[in-house]
């Protein structure tokens, strides 16, 4: 049956067309979609999403362990959250086949960075599989467990935002079952121990030169043979983009597989062509390899290293040719994302900014939004769980140096918490940090698109789940005072502030209500409107940053399409101007 | 690879380009196409703007396209347009919904919607705008406006040679079907 799906969708179905048992991840974008669509085959595999990618790592690895084919997944820099426990399995090796998905964001579309984590195959030494489209993902999963098993060796299975995203035409396969072992307890291959681990890395090594003699026959790097004037080596969504840029008569040597890399594949195929490419996304992963074997070949030199490529990009590079682009002449004006109307995380990022001087230490989620004008309410995003020990490292200084008497806030999410917050919620307290974090809990991992943690009460086979209560953590390591807020009362929003900045004991915020987007929860919906006679044209309710207000010939509007009637603009209007009408 | 033809929806987070962009490319798939779509999620979706590619022809490789390269550019809000016409070859249509959404910096007061988009772009490009807003409202549910354009790209785009409505069967809830196949008859009529 042939069918049109995005990358992730075939994934999906490559990790249930490959037997596997057992899947954890964490969301984040672009990966997300991939164990969203994993969860329908429930009934031949369990799938859970883990608290973070460090942990889905482990769960999915403990799995093979016992002898089942099992998969993780996580958007890149979920890879830097997973690395410790990636850089020992490799030395250790598998039970049944293990793979990881990094689906890496080039161009940044919804990330911190771009980092290219084909470097962790190398840096970790692992193998490495790159799809190019979604028949690619569905069928490279397979022989990435074949790999897996035969080499005794963990996958990295490296898509990016347009691989995962793209749909493309897919047809699908049978499940293929696989038996599981009696479990036997292999101290000698799976303990750490610096005993066992000075044996197992010589065996790394070794299964390395093995893989790189696999690289050369495999059946996931084809040679396209065509011309003898141009050659091209590429991978990934960039072999889509060159395919359409090249002339008719090029080479192409198009690599799944790319580390080890299939080095006498590549120094044939060089052979044969006058002129040779490489087009790969982001670093020269592929390239600084070629030349280091004493290839000769063009790549970063006309292809960048920053955003991610399309046809026009290398068509300029390579070639010189510029598109026709038509001028029109009129204005544009940004449209950067911001928090939806009725969003919880308005009224609490309203009241630290009115008027205020605090230092707002945030953190990666919805609330990041948080940072953007009208509200500009943060001083820093780093990563996740950053917001508590990044607030602290300011914290700590600001009491050290008294250079400032500002008062930091530390912010984090709900999912965030659980992710790698509450490690620095154990920092503030073991360290006595003077500041408060503040837990902004909308019941649910919401940027991503709504997947359920474990603050949730629910998980993702669409079972009830323990609920872990926050403030029963935070009491847990010492937080005397802890005030359960919701965002979207101001007044009570504002006393919370000031109850938290007074108290003598260590204190902390959890500002609590469900995101209005949350389906399964019945939420209070009306309409807010202005009376045109008691405004006075003010704007102050433009400060809440709503995409809902704007002020038409001097008087403030709501769009009525729009609005949610959480009333946070009618708390914020000096004239009483703002009602709710009724539903 | 002229043969391959490139459509570009564009609009703002959460007006439907992605039921648009699932029918269109069921229907050319059921036509015989190769067929490659592209869309962005996450943050964008949060009242940001929003992009979808479809690609189709005998064989299509790349599933997003660079500027100067797309025939047909749909707006699903008007600012929009200009803000994608780059993308849009010389010889290409634009189809635009003659409907403003404030984005932050203009609802925040920190600017002004821009006057003379369509006119700007009728300009430079064969251009059809109408308001698909007021149609979708009159077929009684204004979130049709995206079914409204779909139909205006069909007839702009000379499509109408596959047959859509057993797609929108496939595509939609039974509840929904026969309002969003008002709305698509609508919009082939403008």
């Amino acid at each position: 049956m042939k069918q049109l799906m995005t990358g992730n969708e075939a994934m999906a179905r490559g990790v249930y067309e490959s037997g596997v048992k057992l899947g954890s991840a964490y969301p984040g974008t672009p990966s997300t979609e991939v164990f969203e669509n994993l969860v329908q085959y429930k009934d031949s595999l369990y799938c859970e999403w883990a608290p973070n990618e460090k942990v889905a790592t482990e769960v999915a690895y403990g799995a093979s362990i016992a002898g089942v084919r099992s998969v993780c997944a996580m958007k890149h820099v979920g890879l830097n959250v997973a690395a410790d426990p990636i850089f020992t399995a490799t030395y250790q090796g598998v039970g049944r086949g293990f793979v990881i998905i990094t689906a890496d964001d080039p161009d940044m579309h919804s990330s911190q960075n771009e980092q290219d984590n084909r470097y962790y195959a190398r840096f970790a030494k692992m193998a490495l599989i790159e799809p190019s489209d979604s028949q690619e993902c569905k069928d490279f999963l397979k022989e990435a467990y074949s790999v897996s098993e035969k080499f005794d060796i963990p996958v990295l299975f490296r898509v990016t935002t347009r691989v995962c995203h793209s749909k493309s035409i897919v047809e699908l396969g049978e499940r293929e079952e696989v038996t599981t072992p009696e479990y036997q307890r292999n101290v000698r291959k799976f303990v750490c121990t610096p005993a066992n681990a000075k044996l197992n890395h010589p065996i790394l090594e070794q299964k390395l030169k093995d893989l790189a003699i696999y690289a050369n026959q495999s059946p996931l790097n084809k040679v396209e043979m065509k011309g003898s004037k141009i050659g091209v080596i590429t991978a990934s969504i960039a072999y889509q983009y060159a395919k359409e840029v090249f002339p008719e008569d090029t080479s192409f040597l198009k690599l799944g597989f790319t580390y080890p890399m299939p080095m006498d594949l590549i120094r044939d195929f060089a052979g044969k062509v006058e002129k040779l490419y490489v087009v790969e996304e982001l670093e020269p992963f592929m390239e600084e390899q070629i030349k280091a074997a004493g290839i000769e070949c063009t790549g970063k030199e006309v292809i960048p290293n920053v955003c991610e490529l399309n046809p026009e990009v290398i068509a300029k590079g390579v070639f010189g040719i510029c598109p026709e682009i038509t001028k029109v002449e009129a204005q544009v004006v940004p449209r950067p994302p911001a928090l939806c109307p009725g969003c919880p995380h308005r009224g609490f990022f309203y009241t630290l900014s009115k008027g205020r001087d605090f230092v707002i230490t945030g953190d990666i989620g919805c609330y990041t939004l948080g940072s953007a004008p009208p509200l500009s309410a943060m001083d820093s995003v780093v990563c996740m769980g950053g917001g508590f020990s990044v607030g602290m490292g300011l914290a700590k200084v600001f009491e050290i140096t008294k250079q400032t008497a500002k008062k930091v806030f530390g912010v984090v999410g709900d999912s965030t918490f659980f992710h790698s917050g509450m490690t620095g919620a154990a920092e503030i307290i073991y360290n006595r940090g003077k500041m408060i974090p503040c837990i902004l809990d909308n019941s649910i991992t919401g940027m991503t698109g709504h997947q359920d943690n474990p603050g949730s009460g629910a998980n993702l086979m669409g079972e009830p789940a323990p609920l872990i209560r926050i403030e029963k953590v935070l009491e847990a390591y010492g937080y005397e005072k802890i005030i359960i807020v919701d965002p979207q009362d101001l007044a009570a929003m504002e006393k919370a502030v000031q109850d938290a900045l007074a108290s003598e004991v260590p204190a902390a915020i959890i500002a609590r209500r469900p995101c209005l987007l949350i389906k399964k929860i019945k939420h209070d919906i009306g309409k807010c409107l202005v009376n045109p006679e008691q405004c006075r044209g003010c704007k102050k309710c433009l400060k809440v940053g709503c995409p809902a207000m704007c002020v038409k010939d001097g008087k403030a509007t709501i769009d009525q399409t729009l609005c949610v009637g959480c009333k946070v603009c009618a708390q914020v209007c000096p004239f009483g101007a703002i009602e709710r009408g009724e539903q | 690879m002229d043969t391959v033809k490139s459509i570009l929806l564009v609009g703002v987070g959460g007006q439907g380009t992605i039921l648009v962009s699932k029918i269109l490319t069921q229907g050319l798939i059921q036509a015989g196409y190769d067929v490659k779509m592209s869309e962005i999620h996450g943050m964008a979706q949060r009242g940001g703007s929003v992009s979808t590619q479809v690609r189709y022809g005998d064989k299509v490789y790349s599933p997003i396209i660079g500027r100067g390269a797309a025939d047909i550019l749909v707006a699903f809000e008007k600012m929009e347009a200009v803000r994608y016409a780059e993308f849009l070859k010389p010889s290409g249509i634009a189809v635009i919904n003659d409907y403003a959404i404030a984005p932050m910096p203009v609802a925040a007061g920190m600017a002004v919607y821009p006057e003379g988009s369509i006119e700007a772009m009728a300009k430079a490009f064969k251009t059809i705008f109408f308001n698909a807003a007021e149609i979708a409202q009159k077929i009684g549910n204004p979130k049709t406006m995206n079914i409204v354009l779909f139909g205006a790209m069909v007839k702009a785009f000379d499509m109408s040679g596959i047959d859509w409505e057993p797609v929108f069967r496939t595509q939609l809830p039974e509840k929904l079907l026969e309002v969003n196949l008002k709305a698509f008859r609508a919009g082939m009529e403008v």
